[in-house]
């Protein structure tokens, strides 16, 4: 029976409609839905192929995964032609680079962003703002060849015997052993300066956005201009500030070029930043071409998938870290 | 014919919270926004500033706490004195006015932090008082903003977790923690419901008998019901100020009869 609707103006497309509709309308509700289910498909496309991506890699790194099991991601061994696989020393290289990488990177990204934002006269800060972004496009393995025709020898011959001898940081196990050049920690400093756009660039326009209100706020109540930076501006930013860390840091992570060509690639456990060692990305870069065993081929894709999963985990947290500390900030 | 502005008694003028402005002008670049004011604001009162859009009441309003300095390229002439002391002058500490002089804004801006903190953020950046000591200004400045009761249980709970006229009182509590004395008042209720917007007004209504109280208002109510005194701004001056009442029902300037009668504005 046909019934007319007293749907309110801009409700949702009307259902059952009278049948005196014109075949336009109709013709147009059809092109919407063949509109919106091609939209969909193209957004379903994207999480496929990551799920694709980590389908893969996770079927080609079973064998090795389920050979060594658990010792996969604690041993040291890396030994192809007896068919030994340990990828702790490539994790910990990884994850001691990164990290090595966002000590250095944060304070200095985050002193150029207050700079800029609070501090540089307007006429600096364009320009200023450009080279620093600049950094990013630098092709990393550019990035690898400037640390090892530059950055390396300077670490060899000065700051590490420095850091060794003049501040006695040798006595500890961190700063100790002989001075190579190549090493995690030269590979954590030239992802260092990879990875400082990337925060710099997010903090910058994060503390750009704090609202006029905020400042305005904290300079009434009597702050002086470094107060109402430290006490306002930067608590109201720090999720973005947050978030741009998280995004040097997946970066840090994944970076293969730069690391390869300074980080010495040394499949070995040692506590001393100076010595040389290997990371995930690295590894693979280095190997893939040679891998001739399946059992090879196989511990390659298993550090690949580890490689994935840290990343996902990191990215998770972070997310979750954001979105915590985001729902404080809205509330 | 002008009115001359007539000046307090000597014995109001001593008092703590006197604001004494001398053809004060003010410029935006090459704007002027303000010509030649002069006005004197009483201790324990409330002032309103009324006039259209772009008067230059709320420019007004933050020279007393030169927080139009911000903007690049601004100029002033002339001298605003608070209790007999330019606060132009050269060696004028800029913080210390501030904490003597508080605002709050027509969009409440309360930091994102919890209730306490917000509250203790001025005496913190300040005084720096003792853990006990600043429990202490904190609830007194709540209670002097009537907010206590309705927070004293959640105080560590974030601020923005109140309601817009919540927030409104939290950042009028947060500027008294400093102990100002002088408040300003850049149109507080404007964003506010009808209740929020009354309790708004009892609180200046209370507050009066111990700060000097400037606000800055569209709402010609508003201004007629709260303040003592009036000053009308058109076109970046002083066009008429005056007891409220008198100012209200017998305006001298054609103009201010024009404004508050609604005949443009």
């Amino acid at each position: 029976m046909p019934t007319m609707s007293f749907a309110p103006a801009g409700s949702a497309v009307p259902r059952q409609g009278p049948p005196v509709e014109s075949p336009s309308i109709e013709g147009s509700v059809t092109a919407d839905r063949i509109y919106r289910l091609s939209l969909l498909v193209f957004a379903l496309c994207v999480p496929l192929l990551m799920l694709l991506i980590f389908v893969e890699v996770g079927a080609a790194a079973w064998p090795a995964l389920h050979l060594f099991g658990l010792s996969f991601l604690t041993s040291s061994a890396w030994d192809p032609v007896k068919g030994q696989f340990g990828a702790a020393p490539a994790i910990v290289g990884t994850l001691l680079t990164s990290v090595i990488a966002l000590t250095l990177a944060t304070p200095l990204a985050l002193g150029s962003a207050i700079f800029l934002s609070e501090f540089s006269p307007p006429w600096l800060r364009q320009p200023l703002s450009f080279l620093v972004d600049l950094l990013a496009a630098v092709p990393s393995v550019v990035y690898g060849l400037w640390a090892i025709f530059v950055m390396v020898p300077i670490l060899r011959t000065g700051v590490m015997p420095f850091l060794r001898d003049t501040l006695h940081l040798g006595a500890t196990p961190f700063f100790s052993g002989p001075a190579y050049g190549n090493s995690v920690l030269a590979a954590g400093m030239i992802l260092a300066i990879m990875v400082l756009p990337y925060i710099a660039a997010v903090s910058r326009e994060v503390l750009m956005a704090v609202p006029r209100a905020q400042r305005e706020a904290a300079l009434a109540l009597g702050a002086t201009r470094w107060e109402m930076i430290a006490g306002a501006v930067i608590p109201y930013a720090r999720t973005g500030i947050f978030g741009g860390v998280i995004l040097g840091l997946g970066r840090a992570l994944g970076e293969t070029m730069a690391v390869t060509m300074v980080i010495g690639n040394r499949h070995e456990l040692s506590a001393s930043l100076f010595a040389p060692g290997y990371s995930m990305a690295s590894l693979i870069a280095n190997e893939f071409s040679e891998a001739t065993t399946d059992l090879h081929v196989s511990a390659l894709m298993a550090i690949g998938f580890v490689l994935l999963i840290i990343t996902l985990i990191v990215n998770g947290v972070a997310r979750w870290m954001v979105s915590r500390m985001g729902a404080e900030v809205r509330a | 014919m002008t009115e001359a502005p007539e000046r307090l008694t000597e014995a109001v003028a001593q008092q703590r919270g006197h604001i004494d402005v001398a053809s004060f002008s003010f410029w935006y670049g090459k704007t002027q926004a303000l010509r030649d004011i002069e006005m004197e604001i009483a201790p324990r009162e409330v002032t309103a500033l009324i006039g259209p859009s772009g008067c230059g009441k709320s420019t007004f309003l933050r020279s007393i706490n030169r927080l139009n300095e911000l903007i690049p390229g601004v100029r002033r002439t002339g001298e605003i004195r608070l209790d007999g002391e330019n606060i132009y002058q050269a060696g004028m500490d800029v913080v210390t006015l501030r904490q003597r002089v508080g605002m709050v804004f027509q969009r409440w801006n309360p930091f994102p932090k919890t209730i306490y903190d917000n509250v203790a953020y001025g005496p913190r950046i300040n005084a720096s008082p003792k853990a006990a000591a600043l429990e202490e200004i904190v609830e007194s400045a709540l209670r002097r903003a009537a907010l206590w009761d309705e927070v004293k249980d959640r105080l560590r709970d974030s601020a923005l977790a109140l309601s817009g006229g919540q927030q409104q009182r939290l950042c009028i509590a947060r500027a008294l923690a400093n102990d100002p004395e002088v408040l300003l008042l850049d149109e507080p209720a404007s964003a506010l419901d009808p209740i929020a917007t009354q309790k708004v007004e009892e609180l200046v209504y209370e507050l009066k008998k111990e700060l000097t109280i400037v606000i800055v208002t569209h709402n010609l109510q508003q201004a007629a019901r709260i303040s003592d005194r009036t000053a009308f701004f058109y076109l970046g001056k002083l066009i008429e100020m005056g007891g409220t009442q008198r100012l209200f029902t017998s305006p001298v300037e054609e103009r201010t009869e024009a404004y508050i009668t609604g005949r443009f504005g």
